[in-house]
């Protein structure tokens, strides 16, 4: 049987602002197999972003079950989630999200403190993880004093240093030119061929889910299409 | 985490905001620098008053005569003459616990030598006075008791009249003039310099009490004493050395139950106590004040931790993402407040030690700087740091991570 790296099933998410409710995820159910590269697309307000936030253990949907990679990751608390986070996924943001006036390495090595791996391995797996996106040489460079396609890529390497099952990109490409984004594509396409990662990317470029194996597409908290372009 | 990791991450944080870490510590610094400076002024004070309280004698009681009525006018303490040096022998005799028993009396008498002339309180008194006041001979010797007996004319005299009379030489064995007796020199007393209330205790002469009595005060009460002075053999028989005292002498001067008094016994070491006290509360205010600077300078920390902490809600955000635990969080905030108060500290504690040092060097009022104020500060600082940065911590760690990544 095939592992099964993101199972949810009935997810429901309704926030309230004041005595209005609006339910972003309505019965929402998606299974995710090992090796699987899915682009999940929708208008803003389409209960993506909402659903990228529960498969990424920062949100908790109000009913539902989600196992991801085999635990039920609903009944954790907050620092048993957060060991999760470390051990089992890679966030890729928009913004890129480095921490800033702190160089490259010292960004990729930040999830391996986290993890508890010791400094001499640490650095060594960053470098390691820094020449796999190709930017060996810029270890001690600042995020401001590189490109947004670097930037990114360093975000990359901080994804995939503590070696998770699961890539989660949101709209990785949103603030890249189109010449970085098709190189930051290429990018997450061979990680998933050649390294074998599950990816799954939130993205509204119809360009860019271009690139994914498996197309999920959002409307009003519902999935409305889910379609399989190329077999895994 | 381990937490040298920690540790890094956060010397990191607060070297990426120089100014604002050193302009933070300030605070601190100043408290604990004034802490310093006020604990080593205060227990300078304190030690100086107990140098010069020893240099009275320490484990004395002090007996005066009670006050004489005269017509209705009373007059001052030690004007009734009741005390004799009869009394002086029976407590020598009869008390236990007493080192030496000293009858004096004072006057001030003119000296003269060759064409020089000087006027100093002369004590008359016996041999015990010497190391009842832990006086020294520097040369020459003590009184002999024949020479007490027999109420010779021989002197030990203090360093100041030396100087006034007879200038660089060696006075011992010279004969000079108290009013119009000669006295030979038998010793001179090492100096002592002055005393508590700033008079110069080596202008003085010791004669012997009978020789006094006799030859030159020509007392109107043959016999009788301003004063005896008691020393005991050590602080903890003083109180019973004091009550043996009070029997013998209203015993010897027949005082009934219910009569008052004709005498009073002063405890050396109760005022010395007294003045100690004092001195201490005076460095516990101080400290006080001092500690009021800490707080304020702990309030800055918090007040900065916050604004930091709300600053970097995005990259709390992104570190609680890629795997940051709420403890992980709360330990980084709290390290870094913690680096800066005990930062605050050791630069507070070199200024302060310099600053002490200046305050000696430039107003000569005598410092202390003891290892207690050193480890007080550097206690409190890591206690401030602690206490006020806790709740920035805290409040770090009880971010939202969605909504911390949001934060623009």
């Amino acid at each position: 049987m095939e592992r099964k790296i993101i199972e949810v099933k009935n997810a429901i998410k309704i926030y309230k602002s004041g005595d209005e409710e609006f339910r972003a995820l309505n019965y929402v159910s998606l299974t995710v197999y090992e090796g699987e590269f899915v682009a999940i697309m929708g208008a803003s307000g389409s209960g993506k972003s909402t659903f990228m936030n529960m498969l990424g253990c920062l949100d908790k949907p109000n009913s539902g079950s989600y196992f991801l990679d085999g635990v039920d990751v609903l009944h954790k608390d907050q620092n048993e989630l957060a060991k999760i986070r470390s051990k089992k996924m890679g966030f890729v943001f928009q913004g890129f999200n480095l921490i800033s006036r702190t160089s490259a390495i010292d960004n990729v090595c930040l999830p391996m403190i986290y993890s508890g791996i010791d400094e001499p391995l640490r650095i060594k797996k960053a470098k390691e993880a820094l020449r796999i996106v190709g930017l060996s040489g810029r270890e001690n460079h600042m995020p401001n004093q590189i490109s947004g396609g670097q930037q990114q890529r360093v975000a990359i390497a901080r994804a995939i240093v503590n070696d998770p099952p699961l890539i989660l990109a949101d709209e990785p490409t949103g603030n890249l030119d189109t010449k970085t984004s098709i190189e930051v594509m290429n990018f997450f396409v061979s990680l998933n061929e050649k390294m074998g990662k599950t990816i799954v990317l939130v993205t509204h470029e119809p360009d860019i889910a271009e690139f994914c194996k498996r197309v999920v597409t959002f409307k009003d908290g519902n999935i409305i299409s889910d379609t399989i372009k190329k077999k895994r | 985490m381990d937490i040298k990791s920690t540790l890094k991450m956060s010397l990191v944080s607060l070297k990426i905001n120089k100014m604002r870490s050193i302009l933070t510590s300030l605070g601190v610094i100043i408290g604990v620098s004034s802490v310093i400076i006020m604990l080593a002024v205060g227990e300078g004070a304190s030690q100086k008053i107990a140098k010069d309280m020893e240099s009275m004698g320490s484990n004395l009681l002090m007996i005066h005569s009670a006050a004489a009525t005269s017509g209705g006018v009373r007059m001052g303490r030690g004007t009734k003459p009741t005390l004799t040096l009869k009394d002086a022998e029976a407590i020598e005799k009869e008390c236990t616990g007493v080192l030496g028993v000293s009858p004096t009396s004072k006057e001030t008498q003119q000296l003269t030598y060759g064409n020089q002339n000087w006027s100093t309180s002369v004590t008359g008194t016996n041999g015990a006075y010497i190391y009842i006041r832990d006086w020294e001979i520097l040369y020459g010797r003590n009184f002999y008791k024949e020479e007490l007996k027999n109420s010779s004319k021989v002197a030990i005299i203090g360093n100041t009249v030396a100087n006034e009379l007879f200038g660089d030489v060696n006075p011992v064995n010279k004969t000079f003039r108290i009013g119009n007796v000669p006295f030979k020199i038998i010793g001179l007393l090492k100096p002592k310099g002055q005393n508590g209330m700033g008079q110069d205790e080596d202008d003085t002469v010791f004669i012997p009490i009978l020789t006094a009595q006799k030859k030159v005060f020509g007392s109107d009460f043959p016999g009788t004493v301003n004063m005896i002075m008691v020393k005991a053999t050590s602080d903890d028989v003083l109180n019973d050395v004091e009550q043996q005292i009070n029997e013998i002498l209203r015993r010897r001067h027949r005082i009934g139950t219910n009569g008052l008094d004709d005498f009073e016994v002063r405890n050396l070491a109760q005022m010395q106590e007294t003045i100690k006290s004092s001195a201490r509360t005076m460095s516990i205010l101080l400290g006080a004040i001092a500690s009021v600077s800490l707080m304020v300078g702990g309030i800055g920390i918090m007040n900065i931790m916050l604004v930091s902490v709300t600053e970097r809600t995005k990259e709390i955000g992104i570190r609680m993402a890629i795997g940051a635990t709420t403890f992980d969080i709360r330990m980084q905030f709290l390290i870094e407040s913690l680096l800066l108060s005990l930062f605050g500290g050791l630069i507070g504690i070199i200024i302060g030690i310099l600053g002490a040092l200046l305050i000696k060097a430039l107003t000569g009022t005598s410092i202390y700087i003891t290892c207690f104020s050193i480890l007080i500060s550097i206690g409190f600082s890591a206690f401030i740091g602690i206490t006020f940065g806790f709740y920035p911590a805290w409040r770090a760690s009880l971010l939202n991570p969605i909504e911390a990544l949001r934060y623009e």
